[in-house]
C-alpha cells in the first residue's frame, strides 16, 4: 500500500499470556486506511486475542498500539470507541432482549434535554442506517432474538459503522451467514473501505477473505508468521503459512516463520 | 424464519382463544395491544379475589377489606419494584427483609429518642429527618452490598445471604432488642389508617388527574407513532383502552371511598367538631391510603427509570447479555453498585410504612419480607435467566401475594398452612411461566 503515510493503526511486539500459556507472543501489525487486511490463522492461533487488545476487550502485557502515529492508551472498550475502533465480534454480542435500535445505541443512547431517552430520535437513525445496509430489514420493534442470523448480523454491523468508525474489526463477519448474505458483507466491506476506512478481517477460512483483502497477516500459535500484499502470493502460498508456517517469497517473514534448516 | 413466527404466534392466540369468536377476541388483543400474558395475571388475581369471595361467604370483597389489603402490600410492593432490577441483572437480593428491619429501626430511634431532645418533641421535622436518615443508611448498605458484589466479585446470592443474618443481627443490636414505640404524628401518617388517608375529595382528585394522566399517554404515544409512521391502533381500541383505564382507576377510587371511618373514631370526631350525630352515624370516606399513594409512586418513578432512563436501558441489556453490555463500552460494575443502592433506599421506604403501620419498630419487623418480595417478582413475570422483566408486574404480584395471604386469614387458615400454600403458589406460578415462555417461542 501507500507505504510513504502513516499506518491508521500500528501494533507493536505486543503480547500477552493467560495463566502461563502466550496467547499472543510479539506480534506486529499494521492497517492503512482505506486498507483491508485479513488476519489469518488456525482457531486458537491468537488472532481474535490479538484483535482484542486492539478493541479494549483485553489488556496487553506488553507492546505499544499506535493510532495515527501517536501513542494510544486503550485499557477498556470505551477507550477504543474514543480513537473510532469499532468493533464487530464473531459472538456478534449483542443483547437480544432489546429490540435494534437499543442496540445501535447501547452505551451511547441518545438522550431527550431532560436527560430521558430519545427512542424516537434513535429509531429514526436506525431506520436509515438499516435501510443503507438492508433494506428488508422491517423488523424495528421486536427483539433481536426474534431476528435471523443475517438480520443479527446487520444489527452488528449497523452499530459499528453508526458511529463514523475509522477502524472497523470484523472478527468472523460472515461465520454465522449464508451465501447471499456474505456477499453483501463483502459489498459492505468495499463500500467501507471507499470511505477510507482502515479494516481488520479475521477469518480462519482463507477463502471468505482473499479477494477482499489487500494484506494478509498470518498467525500461528501466538505468532506472526509473515505478511504479504494478497498480489503477491497465491491462496495456496498463504495456507502453506496457515498450516506449516512457511513463507513464501513474496511475503515478509515474521518471528513465528518456520526456521529454514 | 419470519413465517414460522408468524404461524405460530397465529396459532397460539386463537388456540388460547377458542374457535368461532376467535377472531373477534385475537383481533381485540391484537388491535389493543394488551400484553396476554399480563392479561393472565389480572385474570388470576379476579379468580383468587372471587374464590375467596365465595369461601369467606363474602367477606373478601367488601371495601374495607380491599383496602385493608392495598395497605398490606405497599410495604413489599415498594421492595418489589427494585427487585426487578436486581434479578433483571441475574442477580438476587436476600437482605431486603433484614434491610427493611435494621432502616426502620434506625428510623424508630432517631425519631422516639434522638430527634425529640434535639428538635422537641412533636416537632414537625421529625419525620422527614428521620425518613431521610433511613433513606441514607438505606442506601448506604446497599451501596456496600453493591461494591462488595460487583467489584470483589462475591456472587449476589453469598453477599446478600450475608446480609440477611448481619443486618438482622445489627438490628438487635441498635436497642439491644427492645422495641421502639410510639412513632411521630406525622410520621404515622405513612402507615395508612384513619387518619393517614386522604379522603373522599382528595382521593377523587387523585383518580381523576390519573385519568387524565392516561388520556394524555395515549395521545402522546399515538402522536409519536404519527410522527415517524409507525403502525398505530385503530380509533377505537385507543378509547377501549381509554375507557378501561379510567373504569379501573375511578372505581378504585369509589371503593376507597365506601370504607368509611370506624364508628368509635367518628363519634370522636363528631364530639371534637360540635357536629350532631346523624340518626345512621356518620359516614366518612377513608379515601385512599397514603402508603399506597407512595407504592403507586413509587412505582411510576421506578418504571421511568427503567423504560426511560439510559441507567434502565443499561439494567436490561446487562440482563440480555453482560458479555454484550460490557464490549458496548457499558460501566456494568457501577450499574450493579446503583441497583443495589436503590434497592437498598427502596427498602428504607417501605420500612418507614411498615413502621408507620406498626406504630414501631421490631427486631422482627421484615422478616420472610425478602421471599415475598422475590416471590412478588417473579410472579410478575420477572425471569430470574435475567433480561426480563416489569415493575408493574411486579406490584401485581406482590397484591397476587398479599390477596392468597389476607383471603386465608379471613379463611381462619393456621399460619404453617398458609406458607405451605403460598409455597405451591410460587412453585405453579413460574411452572406457567416457564409453559407461557416456551410456547410463545
Amino acid at each position: 500500500m501507500t507505504e510513504q503515510n502513516t499506518p491508521l493503526v500500528e501494533m507493536k511486539n505486543i503480547s500477552i499470556s493467560f495463566g502461563g500459556i502466550h496467547a499472543v507472543e510479539n506480534a506486529s501489525v499494521d492497517l492503512f486506511p482505506g486498507e483491508v487486511v485479513a488476519l489469518l490463522g488456525h482457531n486458537g492461533a491468537g488472532k481474535s486475542t490479538l484483535i482484542k487488545i486492539l478493541s479494549g476487550a483485553y489488556k496487553r502485557d506488553n507492546g505499544d498500539i499506535m493510532i495515527n502515529g501517536e501513542t494510544a492508551d486503550i485499557r477498556n472498550p470505551r477507550d477504543a470507541k474514543k480513537y473510532g475502533i469499532e468493533t464487530i465480534y464473531q459472538t456478534l454480542a449483542v443483547a437480544d432482549n432489546v429490540d435494534a435500535a437499543a442496540n445501535l445505541y447501547l452505551g451511547r443512547e441518545l438522550q431527550t434535554k431532560w436527560g430521558t431517552l430519545d427512542d424516537v430520535a434513535m429509531e429514526a437513525s436506525t431506520r436509515e442506517v438499516m435501510g443503507r445496509l438492508n433494506p428488508n430489514f422491517k423488523r424495528f420493534k421486536e427483539p433481536v432474538k426474534a431476528l435471523s442470523g443475517g438480520q443479527r448480523q446487520s444489527v452488528a454491523i449497523a452499530r459499528a459503522i453508526l458511529f463514523d468508525a475509522r477502524i472497523l474489526i470484523m472478527d468472523e463477519p460472515t461465520a454465522a451467514l449464508g451465501p447471499q448474505e456474505t456477499a453483501q458483507v463483502g459489498d459492505l466491506i468495499k463500500q467501507l473501505k471507499r470511505e477510507g476506512i482502515g479494516i481488520f478481517l479475521i477469518s480462519h477460512d482463507i477463502h471468505d477473505v482473499f479477494d477482499l483483502a489487500d494484506r494478509v497477516f498470518v498467525m500461528k500459535n501466538g505468532k506472526v508468521v509473515g505478511h504479504a500484499r494478497t498480489e503477491d502470493v497465491t491462496k495456496d502460498e498463504v495456507l502453506g503459512m496457515i498450516i506449516l508456517g512457511k513463507v513464501p517469497p513474496g511475503a515478509t517473514p515474521g518471528p513465528g516463520a518456520m526456521k529454514v534448516v | 424464519m419470519a413465517e414460522t413466527i408468524q404461524s405460530t404466534t397465529n396459532s397460539k392466540t386463537s388456540a388460547a382463544a377458542g374457535q368461532a369468536e376467535g377472531n373477534f377476541v385475537a383481533r381485540f388483543f391484537r388491535a389493543t395491544e394488551i400484553d396476554t400474558r399480563m392479561l393472565g395475571m389480572i385474570g388470576a388475581l379476579l379468580i383468587i379475589w372471587v374464590g375467596f369471595h365465595i369461601l369467606t361467604g363474602g367477606l373478601f370483597l367488601t371495601p374495607r377489606n380491599l383496602w385493608n389489603l392495598s395497605v398490606q402490600t405497599a410495604s413489599v410492593a415498594v421492595m418489589a419494584t427494585g427487585m426487578v432490577l436486581v434479578i433483571v441483572t441475574r442477580n438476587i437480593d436476600l437482605s431486603v427483609g433484614s434491610i427493611l428491619g435494621f432502616t426502620g429501626m434506625i428510623m424508630g430511634v432517631m425519631q422516639a429518642r434522638l430527634l425529640p431532645e434535639l428538635l422537641g418533641f412533636d416537632h414537625p421535622a421529625i419525620w422527614i429527618v428521620a425518613l431521610a436518615g433511613g433513606l441514607i443508611v438505606g442506601a448506604l448498605i446497599g451501596t456496600l452490598q453493591g461494591v462488595i458484589i460487583a467489584f470483589l466479585g462475591v456472587p449476589s446470592f453469598i453477599v446478600t445471604l450475608g446480609g440477611l443474618l448481619i443486618w438482622r443481627g445489627a438490628t438487635w443490636f441498635v436497642t439491644s432488642g427492645q422495641t421502639v414505640a410510639p412513632m411521630d404524628v406525622n410520621f404515622r401518617l405513612m402507615g395508612g389508617g384513619t387518619e393517614g388517608s386522604i379522603g373522599a375529595t382528595w382521593s377523587w382528585v387523585v383518580g381523576i388527574i390519573a385519568c387524565l394522566a392516561i388520556i394524555a399517554a395515549i395521545i402522546n404515544a399515538r402522536r409519536q407513532r404519527k410522527r415517524f409512521s409507525f403502525p398505530r391502533r385503530p380509533v377505537w381500541a385507543e378509547y377501549v383502552l381509554v375507557a378501561l383505564g379510567c373504569i379501573v382507576v375511578l372505581g378504585a377510587v369509589w371503593i376507597a371511598n365506601q370504607y368509611y371511618w370506624p364508628i368509635a373514631i367518628a363519634r370522636r370526631y363528631a364530639e371534637a367538631n360540635n357536629i350532631a350525630w346523624p340518626e345512621g352515624g356518620l359516614l366518612i370516606s377513608q379515601g385512599i391510603a397514603i402508603p399506597v399513594l407512595m407504592a403507586i409512586a413509587v412505582g411510576i418513578v421506578m418504571t421511568f427509570i427503567a423504560t426511560r432512563l439510559r441507567f434502565g436501558r443499561y439494567v436490561f441489556a446487562i440482563g440480555g447479555n453482560p458479555e454484550a453490555a460490557e464490549l458496548a463500552g457499558i460501566k456494568t460494575r457501577w450499574v450493579t453498585v446503583k441497583i443495589f443502592a436503590l434497592m437498598g433506599m427502596l427498602c428504607a421506604i417501605a420500612a418507614a410504612i411498615s413502621t408507620a403501620r406498626l406504630n414501631a419498630a421490631t427486631n422482627a419487623q421484615g422478616e420472610l419480607d425478602e421471599l415475598y418480595t422475590i416471590a412478588a417478582a417473579v410472579i410478575g413475570g420477572t425471569s430470574l435467566a435475567g433480561g426480563m422483566g416489569s415493575i408493574a408486574g411486579a406490584m401485581l404480584g406482590a397484591l397476587v401475594m398479599q390477596s392468597l395471604q389476607s383471603g386465608m386469614v379471613l379463611l381462619g387458615i393456621d399460619s404453617p398452612f398458609q406458607r405451605i400454600v403460598v409455597g405451591m403458589v410460587l412453585v405453579t406460578a413460574v411452572w406457567l411461566d416457564t409453559v407461557y415462555r416456551s410456547r410463545a417461542k
